[in-house]
């Protein structure tokens, strides 16, 4: 892993493995998530990858009805769907990832900000075709 | 730091525009075109096109709407232009804003007099789905975009955060399309300029012609309330809180300071300037406000020597009516946390003490990306000269503001206006 750039192309490879990984700039000890291949405080690329706990809170959400071509594809749709939302990690950064487990119906009683998720992984596609996508659980 | 401005002055002597709406069979030159004729009808004292020494306009894809990148030049050649300095940027919805800009550089940095900005778009040749596709380019293709987003989801992000630290409901969202529809009715270039009362009756009508159950409703607030009638497409963000996918182009005349007496006796000087922006939603300290346009307010407001408290006619970017809320505070208007409190008192109607999108805004006028930006700056110049017709901003509307985002927010653009006699 050590060799692995830090970058986007990185991130989703270790997502595929069910591994969220950001890196921390050994310069200015900032944390990056996603990775960076630069640290934007101290303009240096010394960085290391460390994992996270996947244990966050929703900051902001929202359930979507009108979804976009992937998600079609991925089964959604006005009758099915689908919460999306940042999460903050018990570990600094925020990063977008659908959420699973909450009830769609009612999202005004039902989703709250500062609900605690863990994160999780989605396998999409098949084939070639495959991907995982980082997700979040609202733990129970 | 020491505010920066432009080296001379620079003002706007004409605006056009095309209505905004969906117009199959014309492509962006065509809208163009009309929107050159018409600006050109509204310099008092008349011009000769052939005094135009550059051209720049905002146009965010008609690479992907139109299968035609390089716009510049064949927007030149449609005007007979050729072969002035034509260019082309893109800055998402904030496109034409950053047109102006650069036109107002140009001219400032004394490399031009006169030069003509252009705002177009082109998006109703396409699929509504290959519209979105296109749309979405536009948000975080690694981060945002596999997680699900649409624009109205990333905007709708920005509405249960705010809903969320302030106690706004969805009923806020409500009250600014309701205003925002009020006001559109009185602009005939709106694309739809009909109060939400008018598309309840016209829903019945239909229903009834069809022989189906009429629906009923006991106001507009529960017409939008109700799922059938106003879907949810990223709660909170209903049908009725998002702007429309639109056609249209606009036209301005920008001149150095020094010449617009022989334009007009009425040119409104462009006196504050700012751009600013922003990471993407998930990176950002705050969901409840839109840094890049609180930066882009604070140059404009220095470079003017003005305050907000100043402004008398305002046009915000609604794309979506969360963002209505966010920009009267962003703007000085209203404190982080009372914007919403003023829309619930109707204090940003046309005739309130705080006027917010005369011209229907992009809700209800229609949003053709590109040319949003500079479409803002038509209402202000009908306004500040008053020649708004029917829907007339009263009182001495001596100043005025555009405030035009780009994307989620990423980039903010805002320009002030003067006028002095």
């Amino acid at each position: 892993m050590s060799e692995l750039p830090f970058n986007s192309t990185s991130y989703y490879h270790l997502l595929s493995e069910h591994k969220l990984m950001g890196c921390r700039n050994k310069t200015s000890g900032k944390f990056y998530l996603p990775p960076r291949p630069m640290c934007t405080t101290s303009y240096s690329s010394d960085m290391e990858w460390e994992p996270v706990s996947g244990k966050g809170e929703i900051i902001a959400f929202t359930v979507i009805t009108v979804a976009p071509t992937h998600m079609i594809e991925a089964g959604y749709s006005r009758e099915n769907p689908y919460c999306a939302a940042i999460v903050r990690l018990q570990e600094g950064p925020a990063i977008s990832a659908q959420i699973l487990g909450v009830d769609l119906s009612m999202p005004e009683e039902a989703i709250k900000i500062g609900t605690p998720v863990q994160a999780t992984f989605i396998e999409r596609g098949e084939g070639p075709a495959k991907r995982i996508y980082l997700a979040f659980e609202v733990v129970q | 730091m020491a505010v920066k401005k432009l080296r001379r002055g620079v003002a706007l002597v004409g605006a056009g525009m095309t209505p905004f709406g969906t117009f199959p069979g014309l492509n962006t030159r065509d809208l163009f075109v009309q929107a050159f004729q018409e600006m050109r009808a509204s310099v008092d004292k008349g011009f000769d096109p052939k005094d135009i020494e550059a051209l720049v306009i905002g146009n965010y894809s008609s690479t992907m709407f139109e299968g035609q990148n390089f716009m510049a030049p064949y927007v030149a050649d449609a005007v007979g232009l050729t072969p002035i300095p034509a260019s082309r940027v893109e800055c998402a919805c904030a496109s034409s804003g950053l047109a102006l800009r650069q036109a107002i550089m140009t001219i400032g940095s004394g490399l031009a007099d006169v030069v003509l900005v252009g705002g177009l778009e082109k998006e109703s040749d396409l699929p509504i789905a290959r519209v979105t596709d296109v749309l979405a380019t536009a948000s975080d293709s690694i981060y945002e975009n596999p997680a699900g987003f649409t624009f109205p989801g990333l905007y709708a992000l920005l509405a249960t955060a705010y809903m969320d630290r302030y106690g706004a409901t969805p009923e806020t969202f409500m009250k600014i399309a309701i205003k925002n529809h009020e006001n559109g009715v009185l602009n005939p270039k709106a694309q739809f300029g009909a109060r939400i009362a008018d598309i309840m009756v016209s829903k019945q009508k239909a229903a009834a012609k069809r022989g189906k159950p009429v629906p009923q409703w006991d106001s507009e607030l529960d017409f939008l309330k109700d799922d059938q009638a106003n879907p949810a497409i990223a709660w909170p963000m209903r049908l009725f809180d998002c702007s429309p996918v639109s056609d249209g182009a606009v036209s301005l005349l920008l001149v150095a300071e020094e010449i617009a007496s022989s334009f007009t006796d009425k040119p409104l000087h462009i006196i504050g300037y700012g751009q600013g922006s922003d990471v993407p939603t998930y990176e950002r300290e705050s969901l409840t406000t839109i840094k890049a346009a609180r930066v882009a307010a604070e140059q404009a407001y220095a470079t003017a020597g003005v305050t907000p408290k100043d402004i008398k006619v305002c046009e915000v970017h609604d794309c979506f009516t969360i963002a209505e809320l966010i920009a009267i505070e962003d703007l000085g208007f209203f404190k982080p946390g009372e914007g919403y409190k003023a829309i619930e008192e109707g204090l940003t109607s046309r005739l309130g003490p705080r006027p917010i999108n005369s011209s229907g805004g992009l809700k209800s006028k229609g949003h053709p990306v590109g040319a949003t930006g500079a479409g803002q700056v038509v209402e202000v110049f009908k306004q500040m000269r008053g020649e708004a017709g029917p829907r007339q901003v009263p009182g001495d509307l001596n100043l005025g503001l555009t405030h035009n985002l780009g994307g989620s927010g990423m980039a903010a653009i805002v320009h002030i206006f003067e006028r002095r006699q």
